[in-house]
């Protein structure tokens, strides 16, 4: 009628969603602290999938990467330190229909969480973890971290600490069952954008150690590593993320590396003098805990009942 | 076969000289693996299915291939059965079953035998080609004849071999058969059992194990002269016969729990077996955690997500989870946590039961936790206890904790098989919108009472914390709130309390002594009760279900008895000891609460040798309580 076609008229989503229906209050981090970054890519990821914020779910530990819920006007579960990853995965288990994100940091996951984080790896749950890595502990003043650099001066090592770091990275690849792991920088918003969504979009459980900035307690540090961009390289390849131009061009530092091939990725790794932002390592094949989790969803009572009674049969005297 | 044509016998022409006994305790021991709990279990499913009253516990070595004839290898059962309710394992055996000399040593040194036990051995080892065994084996016959005790040599093994090649894999059907012959079993229903019992093996396995149970009732009838008879009403009712843990198993399904979420945990684990076999076909799952502190934790996501969760623990696994149990506290998530008591401190007694985690379940956690606490005391309770936490946790938004022990776990006792009712499984997870200003701590100020978010709920988007928070889910560090929402938290136990009637009395509803429990030792303490009643003793007794909130009208009763004592497997401080006062002086767990809440002066009777407490001990203890409280 009016002289317009039918199949002119396009379905409009019933809401769209736009950046202010993920925000929540304001971000009580310090000024040049890389999680406003984070946070910022992860709500402009909300946007870009139409994510329903009542079927999106945050878990995270304790620390400073940990108050991230809070900031998110989704469903959070800021619960207790190194335990998200059990959490996030009870969440999954028998509700397949939210999206789940783990928000860590370097000692939430890697120190005090470490036995549950290695087991999330092999678990290969549909779920996006974005590890927070700043190499201290922020929230409770400036305490060495298990990915501190040898040598690190902190409140608990006045004259630096004394052992190697823990290599996240390493680590990830080491365990079965692997299936994906990136790394990515704060303070390159192109590619922490690409990576957080190839993260999100991976099926599996995927692992995203973004390297941060503390400026309040490691300024050094952040200095050398935002300005030192030799000590940088963009892992480029067509099954990999596809950085954006300007961190091309801001880096020229760039290696070709396959992700399906697990012991370059390893190799890669390993390489104390440089960090690789990319995908080092993705299998879309590996085994996932959570379907098998969701496989017997929707039960009626009818069905309940008779399979219990079924099972009483069998201690009926 | 008696008749050749190998149908089963019909009883024995003995059974009209058969003695008539109200009960009998029975003990099967043997080397671990020779199948004496397989036998015992049999016996007790023909008894149950006859109408007796009967309780099994199995006697189980603490390692897992300990070396054969010695102590650690006793491995068998007890069974005590008899004509009516049968509610504990009582005290010393009257009869016991023992496949070699040695094991029943294990048993001995725990006091479980008496004058006049009899004892019906195996008898190869008289004649074995060892020296040093057929030494053994006269001195400890020897021995048990200077016990007093009645002993028979039976040829087990010989007989065997008139049927088997291997006689180690049949004897326990061959002993079966003949104790089936003692106490006037239905062969019918022991044959039926014995096809149940290995109902995945052959054709040939299942008739060499039956012609086993054939022979042995026959050489009983042929020539033992120990004829019973207990007489039975075969009940009217329908009746299941389980373990505790099985009941748990059974009950977490009937309340509709789609997950339980566990690690590997002895006296518990044997619950999450049976969950494995069958919780996929009741519509739920189970997830083996990598460990204690991860399983509870992967409990609460689910519940937080709206699939209400269960977690199986015992003592060690228990302090594992302590931070997340003051979270779910805190948060207000529903949960139920299952703890299987056993022996402690630490790593403890592993297989033993104890009752020692009440004070740590109920004040375990930094800062204040209030949590709803039960503790079933009985098989059946097993069952029911679990569809009632569920509702609880959901309904007041708290975990709450079950206290179960060994005793229950490996206790058989058959009870009215539970008719399903769909009200007593979880409602599905509520996904409509939230009501307009609905806050995720709405809570009723009178009540403590709110109601809960679940993800999937647009409007209600909340993040959960640990930290304090007011009723819109905001961490806050207000001094006031924190101190209000403490407030509100517990008042959730105090409206619960009010929904709570008080306990029944066993026994007169005043006197001199009464006698209070909770768990496992409900039967064993109204049995002593009732022995000491019809002495004449001015006893009664009450039994706690609910620990926390505790059941109201307490001080009402303890004022009408002149002495108020309890009676647990915990440890407390002997007053007997020089060193001990009644100022410095530690109290069964128990005691200590109800001292706490009442400002009554009550006593207790504990102990912690790893052994349920019997009857004849409680009585004992009964007894010279009334003779004390006579003096005065």
């Amino acid at each position: 009628m009016f002289g317009i076609k039918k199949d002119f008229i396009c379905e409009l989503p019933k809401k769209y969603y736009t950046l202010s229906n993920y925000e929540k209050g304001v971000a009580r981090w310090c000024p040049g602290c890389g999680d406003h970054a984070v946070l910022s890519s992860v709500q402009r990821l909300c946007r870009e999938k139409q994510l329903p914020p009542e079927k999106t779910v945050f878990v995270s530990g304790i620390g400073c990467s940990s108050r991230f819920p809070h900031y998110m006007n989704t469903y959070g579960f800021h619960g207790l330190h190194g335990r998200a990853f059990p959490v996030a995965c009870g969440v999954k288990f028998r509700r397949p229909d939210l999206n789940v994100f783990v928000i860590t940091g370097d000692g939430d996951c890697c120190s005090i969480g470490a036995g549950a984080w290695i087991h999330a790896i092999r678990y290969n749950m549909n779920i996006t973890t974005i590890m927070f890595d700043n190499q201290i502990y922020g929230m409770t003043k400036k305490q060495t971290s298990p990915t501190s650099r040898l040598g690190t001066i902190s409140n608990t090592h006045p004259t630096g600490s004394v052992l190697p770091p823990v290599n996240p990275l390493q680590t990830s690849l080491g365990m079965s069952n692997v299936s994906f792991v990136a790394q990515t920088a704060d303070w390159v918003p192109g590619h922490l954008f690409a990576t957080i969504k190839a993260g999100y979009e991976h099926p599996g459980f995927a692992f995203i150690k973004v390297i941060m900035r503390c400026s309040k307690f490691m300024g050094p540090l952040v200095e050398e590593m935002t300005t030192n961009r030799d000590a940088v390289s963009i892992l480029t390849h067509e099954k990999g993320i596809q950085p954006d131009d300007g961190t091309l061009h801001a880096y020229k530092n760039h290696q070709i590396h396959d992700p399906t091939d697990i012991n370059a990725a390893r190799e890669l790794a390993e390489d104390q003098a440089t960090s690789y932002l990319g995908l080092f390592y993705q299998n879309k094949d590996a085994i996932r805990y959570d379907q098998y989790g969701a496989h017997n969803l929707g039960f009626t009572p009818e069905e309940k009942i008779t399979a219990v009674n079924a099972q009483l049969d069998k201690f009926a005297v | 076969m008696k008749d050749g044509n190998g149908s089963l016998a019909s009883p024995s022409p003995k059974t009209s000289n058969r003695r008539v006994i109200k009960e009998h305790i029975l003990e099967i021991v043997s080397d671990s693996g020779e199948g004496a709990q397989k036998a015992g279990q049999s016996f007790g499913a023909v008894s149950a299915k006859m109408g007796n009253g009967v309780w099994t516990v199995e006697i189980i070595p603490a390692d897992i291939q300990p070396p054969p004839r010695t102590k650690e290898s006793a491995s068998g059962i007890r069974i005590r059965f008899g004509s009516g309710k049968i509610t504990n394992a009582g005290d010393e055996a009257d009869v016991l079953v023992a496949f070699n000399e040695i094991v029943p040593y294990n048993r001995i040194e725990q006091n479980v035998y008496r004058e006049g036990t009899i004892v019906l051995i195996e008898n190869k080892w008289a004649t074995d080609e060892s020296d040093e065994i057929r030494k053994s084996y006269a001195t400890a016959i020897q021995d048990f004849k200077d016990r007093k005790f009645v002993v028979h040599e039976i040829p087990m093994e010989e007989e065997c071999l008139k049927l088997t090649p291997n006689p180690k894999k049949g004897k326990n059907m061959w002993v079966l058969g003949m104790l089936c012959h003692m106490y006037d079993r239905d062969m019918e229903k022991a044959a039926a059992q014995v096809g149940y019992i290995f109902r995945s093996k052959s054709k040939a396995v299942v008739d060499s194990n039956l012609q086993l149970l054939q022979a042995g009732y026959d050489w009983a009838s042929d020539h033992l002269d120990l004829c019973y008879r207990l007489p039975s009403v075969e009940s009217e009712e329908e009746l299941v016969v389980m373990n505790g843990n099985e009941a748990l198993s059974f009950g977490i399904q009937a309340a509709g729990i789609e997950l339980c979420s566990m690690y590997p945990i002895t006296p518990a684990t044997s619950t999450s077996h049976h969950l494995a076999e069958c919780i996929q076909s009741s519509g739920g799952i189970i997830h083996q955690a990598e460990d204690e502190i991860a399983a509870v934790g992967f409990a609460i996501g689910a519940s937080y997500a709206g699939k209400t969760s269960v977690t199986i623990t015992s003592g060690p696994g228990l302090a594992l989870k302590t931070e997340f149990l003051g979270l779910a506290v805190m948060a207000e998530v529903p949960l139920v946590v299952i703890d299987v008591q056993r022996g402690g401190p630490s790593t403890g007694l592993p297989t033993k039961v104890e009752q020692s985690d009440l004070l740590a379940v109920l004040y375990g956690q930094p800062g204040d936790a209030p949590k709803v606490v039960l503790a079933p005391s009985t098989i059946e309770e097993c069952f029911h206890f679990v569809v009632l936490a569920r509702r609880i946790a959901e309904s007041f938004r708290m975990p709450v904790i079950l206290l179960s022990d060994a005793n229950l776990a490996t206790g058989v006792q058959p009870f009215p098989r539970p008719q399903l009712r769909e009200e007593w499984l979880s409602p599905p997870v509520d996904q409509s919108p939230r009501a307009e200003g609905a806050m995720p701590y709405g809570w009723d100020e009178k009540t403590g009472l709110s109601q809960r978010p679940v993800p999937g709920q647009a409007g209600g988007e909340y993040t959960l914390t640990g930290l304090a928070h007011s009723a819109q889910g905001k961490v806050t560090y207000l001094p006031e709130v924190n101190q209000k929402t403490s407030a509100l938290r517990s008042l959730k136990l105090a409206t619960f309390g009010r929904t709570l009637k008080p306990p029944r009395i066993n026994g007169d509803e005043e006197g001199e002594l009464l006698v209070v429990g909770w768990g496992s030792t409900l039967g064993a303490i109204e049995e002593a009760v009732n022995i000491a009643r019809e002495q004449g003793g001015s006893v009664s007794s009450l039994h706690l279900r609910f620990l926390s909130p505790l059941e109201p009208g307490l001080l009402d009763i303890f004022k009408r008895f002149k002495k108020v004592m309890t009676v647990e497997i915990n440890y407390s401080d002997s007053l007997d000891d020089p060193m001990i006062t009644p100022e410095n002086r530690r109290y069964a767990q128990l005691a200590w609460i109800l001292r706490a809440q009442t400002l009554v002066d009550v006593d207790c009777f504990s102990n912690v040798y790893g052994q349920p407490l019997g009857p004849g001990k409680i009585l004992a203890r009964i007894n010279k309580e009334l003779s004390k409280l006579n003096q005065h």
